[in-house]
């Protein structure tokens, strides 16, 4: 992708709290996610809504990326909860119960309509489809292909085994299908994959194991309910010492094999070419995004001149 | 707009207001707040800001403060005129 955007930790943040809402800029979460669905009761719809709307536009110097979640499309708050909200600028909208192409087409199409009302480029108001459910999951590919506005795929799991019918474990077994399928969706797409929330605020180890195990499997972010579980997940993610240091010997590699005049290079007893370069550039640019290395990588490091 | 009917919005959370609502013959408010005496006027003034915004001329309106931002004050009371003036 060609725009990198770090999004490790993506924090729910309920719609209709005032207290919540305003600690939004002190957080150092990548995005937010604030909530007009689950975390909002029937009768406060739309309180919410207004709150989130002042909430934003009041929200000036902006800081991280924000998200709303909106009501499912075919309820009867999604639309009216998109014409309050949209005004007031979010980045992106997070749909829930995406569970085809065409709902998020849909979306697409609304956001389009209010784009060209707001007399705001074409574009600007990104999508984070969940997938959290059988039909969502089985059909991960079409919806990654929907909209252009797809910046990432979220997986969520609690909705999922309910829709499944089962319980959610510690060990997380009953996702691995689901969560992978979502993960070869997204990669496919060349976008993002989110993973779901892991609701025991007072586990943190059970949050550490199920980030670690996201990561190993690709997912590049995790879904927060509590502020207090940013630590550890942008702990996760965040590349290790001797990754990075292997990274710029990798990329040092490359570039030497370039001036011999081919594309292959032995790295410490270990073959070093193309699909190794990717990797360390990925690693780079995270670590950049962490701060931890000064330069940002340029694409010429990666592939060489043409 | 016009109160045609009582309503009320908002929460006793931290940082946030109840709004009262009430049809009444002219305009009165009352504010209830921990911080009264050093916001109490600027509270008073977004109300009275935000019912002018509106067209709203009479009735009673009540706010409970619990150190709510000029944010929330607008959306609390927003939505109470909302739901106090729709048919």
């Amino acid at each position: 992708m060609a725009d990198f955007k770090l999004r490790r930790s993506l924090l729910y943040v309920p719609g209709n709290m005032p207290s919540m809402l305003q600690n939004i800029p002190i957080f150092n979460c990548d995005s937010v996610i604030i909530d007009l669905e689950d975390a909002v009761p029937l009768a406060e719809k739309d309180a919410a809504r207004h709150l989130v709307k002042r909430f934003l536009l009041n929200y000036t110097d902006r800081n991280k990326e924000l998200l709303v979640r909106i009501n499912p499309l075919d309820s009867k708050w999604g639309y009216e909860d998109l014409k309050v909200v949209l005004p007031a600028m979010p980045d992106g909208i997070r749909l829930p119960k995406a569970d085809t192409p065409e709902i998020v087409e849909r979306l697409d199409t609304l956001l389009t309509e209010f784009e060209e009302e707001l007399e705001v480029e074409i574009g600007r108001f990104g999508i984070l489809p969940s997938l959290e459910s059988a039909l969502g999951v089985i059909n991960a590919v079409g919806i990654a292909n929907s909209s252009e506005r797809i910046f990432a795929l979220a997986f969520g799991a609690e909705d999922y085994t309910a829709s499944m019918e089962i319980e959610r474990s510690r060990g997380g077994e009953e996702l691995f299908n689901a969560r992978t399928r979502v993960l070869w969706a997204a990669k496919a797409k060349g976008i993002q994959a989110v993973d779901t929330i892991f609701a025991d605020v007072s586990d943190m180890e059970g949050l550490r194991a199920e980030t670690e195990l996201a990561k190993r499997l690709g997912y590049t972010g995790k879904c927060l309910v509590n502020p207090r579980q940013i630590e550890v997940v942008h702990d996760v993610f965040a590349p290790k010492e001797h990754e990075v240091e292997y990274a710029l010997q990798v990329i040092e590699a490359i570039k030497r094999a370039r001036q011999l005049g081919t594309g292959v290079i032995a790295l410490g007893g270990k073959m070093v070419d193309a699909p190794v370069v990717k990797r360390a550039a990925r690693v780079l640019r995270t670590a950049y995004a962490h701060g931890m290395v000064d330069t940002l990588i340029d694409e010429e490091e990666i592939h060489g001149a043409q | 707009m016009k109160i045609v009917k009582k309503a009320q919005a908002g929460t006793m959370q931290s940082s946030d207001l109840m709004v009262f609502l009430e049809p009444a013959e002219t305009l009165s408010v009352t504010i209830e707040s921990t911080v009264v005496k050093q916001f109490g006027a600027l509270i008073r003034a977004k109300v009275d800001e935000v019912l002018e915004k509106h067209g709203i001329e009479s009735g009673e309106v009540r706010i409970t403060d619990r150190g709510a931002l000029d944010y929330a004050i607008e959306a609390r009371l927003e939505t109470a005129i909302m739901r106090a003036t729709e048919g």
